[in-house]
């Protein structure tokens, strides 16, 4: 009895502790979101609170002058784009090194050459890409881009897939091998069907990495008609400085996507995230 | 068919060319001409110039440059800390509790999902002195955060960090209770009938336990804070007065505002030599035994 009431009264001070903290991250997200709906004459007399008048043309206003339609369908190409190429290419990789070979010399020396191209900082060869980017005109382009995300991302995809295919039973490969199957026919028949869920939480993670990135962004796309939205609301919160509600509403565009997402498949999102992390 | 079409171990081979090209391409070949270019003094265009290592002697001579190693030292101490601790007692509180945990976890998780230029726009108007806080604080007839944080030099670099951490917490709160849930649940029962408090089962038997994530996310937060870039750039810029300049962004400043291609180059070299330092070291602790 005394402990069972013991640790009620310390859940109740954990519960206490727990959300003090979340409305550390609650309240500037609400903030944000009551200043996406706030006409600009009352951000003085009302800079935290629900506005007394809704204007959802703040909206309208952000996606007309940030050009949203076309924002949006750059950022929607360089994900897919940046998808499907690094999928591929990690996908292969994985298979290579989960199924083909698992304890051959490649997992080694792949997996040393890709934990070294981690821990390299992007500040160490962004100026020689951007040089070599320019030689190639691939500067100023979305296939530029989507090659150098695909790249940035292909270690941890690599890592993510490939420690699931480790796990597909080696039968299944032996068996469709003995049915004649090629190297081709198991990658795409067999592997690549049992090993939709990981395919999908990296598509995820990719997905977010691409849609977020800054630093790439600002620097490798120079025309505002193929800026990302990661660059176009850089470039908002100069050009629209003291218009509060538009920047705030240019924001909740773009982050709503990602969290849509998020509540959908939130699971996967933090597996993702931290096992990219922890295992690389 | 020919044998090296057929023999596995070219197959696996083939599959790997891919991935190891684009990432050749993208990262590893730019790299080697940083480490090439970080010699000479070129800029951008013209006649490259061999000047052996005269972009390092100028480096140390660099004022800024000492300025931001200083800062970068500063925040990799800053996230060493603060987001730890207050990680550690989350995830501790976290496993305290049945109902609404998951939703706890999503609530720290959120911001890590968010971009960090959405980031900083919530907390350049929270942090604006006539609107956010402080015209909040103002309209009740209380002086406080009159002046943005981000516009003096005393605390610039601290309102960035600040910003940074309340993205970041989060993702260390699920990292540490991922590796509390992997504790046997038997220490803790044998440490109630021994009497054990609350901080007592934490510090002998939680700590002890997640020592190898806790020292992993150490290492991460070394090597992550020294590339670290879009907070102090969409910010400040490095400003005011480079009270909160970094290693990134002076490199960023070299390379792109004023293409000193040479020098930038050479900042570059230094930082991965910084980070190499660091995982090199703890790849020789790993095999020297040491459980990390």
């Amino acid at each position: 009895m005394a402990t069972a009431r013991f640790r009620q009264r310390s859940s109740y001070v954990n519960h206490v502790i727990l959300f003090s903290f979340a409305l550390v991250i609650i309240l500037p997200c609400l903030v944000l979101i009551f200043n996406s709906v706030k006409p600009s004459s009352e951000f003085g007399a009302n800079p935290l609170g629900f506005p007394n008048e809704i204007r959802f043309m703040n909206y309208y206003d952000a996606w007309v002058n940030g050009n949203y339609n076309q924002i949006f369908m750059n950022s929607f190409i360089l994900v897919v784009g940046t998808l499907i190429l690094n999928l591929t290419v990690s996908g292969m990789a994985a298979f290579s090194l989960a199924v083909l070979n698992p304890r051959g010399i490649q997992t080694a020396v792949v997996g040393l050459y890709l934990l070294v191209g981690i821990s390299i900082p992007a500040q160490l060869y962004i100026l020689p890409l951007f040089l070599m980017w320019k030689s190639l005109s691939l500067l100023d382009t979305r296939i530029g881009l989507i090659i150098i995300y695909s790249a940035l991302n292909a270690p941890f995809a690599t890592f993510l897939i490939r420690s699931y295919m480790l796990q597909l039973p080696t039968e299944l490969f032996e068996a469709a091998k003995l049915d004649g199957a090629s190297t081709m026919q198991l990658f795409t028949k067999v592997a690549l069907p049992l090993s939709w869920p990981v395919f999908l939480t990296t598509a995820l993670i990719v997905s977010l990495n691409v849609w977020n990135e800054f630093l790439f962004a600002i620097t490798f796309i120079i025309t505002d008609d193929f800026k990302p939205i990661s660059s176009i609301l850089f470039a908002f919160q100069s050009r629209f400085a003291n218009d509060y509600g538009l920047v705030s509403a240019a924001s909740i565009l773009m982050a709503a996507p990602i969290a849509i997402l998020f509540m959908f498949f939130q699971r996967r999102f933090i597996a993702g995230l931290t096992s990219g992390a922890t295992k690389g | 068919m020919p044998k090296y079409l057929t023999n596995i171990n070219a197959i696996s081979w083939y599959f790997l060319i891919p991935v190891i090209s684009i990432h050749f391409f993208v990262i590893a070949f730019p790299s080697i001409l940083s480490l090439l270019l970080c010699l000479t003094d070129w800029n951008g265009f013209g006649r490259i110039n061999y000047v052996g290592l005269e972009n390092f002697q100028e480096l140390f001579r660099d004022r800024v440059f000492k300025k931001a190693v200083y800062h970068n030292l500063i925040w990799t101490v800053l996230f060493l800390t603060i987001p730890v601790i207050i990680s550690l007692g989350l995830a501790y509180l976290l496993t305290g509790i049945k109902r609404g945990q998951m939703f706890y976890r999503l609530v720290f998780f959120f911001p890590y999902i968010l971009a960090s230029i959405v980031n900083c726009l919530i907390w350049r108007y929270l942090f604006h002195p006539r609107h956010g806080l402080g015209g909040w604080f103002e309209n009740q007839g209380i002086e406080f955060l009159a002046k943005s944080p981000f516009a003096m030099k005393e605390t610039a670099l601290y309102a960035v960090a600040w910003v940074d951490i309340w993205h970041f917490f989060g993702f260390l709160v699920i990292i540490y209770l991922t590796g509390m849930y992997q504790v046997d649940d038997s220490l803790y029962e044998a440490a109630d009938i021994e009497g054990a408090t609350k901080f007592q089962k934490f510090r002998y038997i939680t700590l002890p336990m997640i020592r190898p994530i806790f020292i992993l996310s150490l290492i991460i937060i070394i090597i992550w804070s020294v590339p670290t870039f879009d907070y102090v750039y969409i910010l400040t810029m490095g400003g005011p007065a480079y009270s909160s300049e970094v290693v990134a962004n002076h490199l960023y400043s070299q390379a792109f505002q004023r293409m000193n291609v040479g020098y930038a180059s050479t900042i570059g070299v230094m930082m991965f030599f910084y980070v190499a330092i660091i995982v090199g070291f703890f790849a020789i602790l790993r095999r020297m035994g040491w459980e990390v």
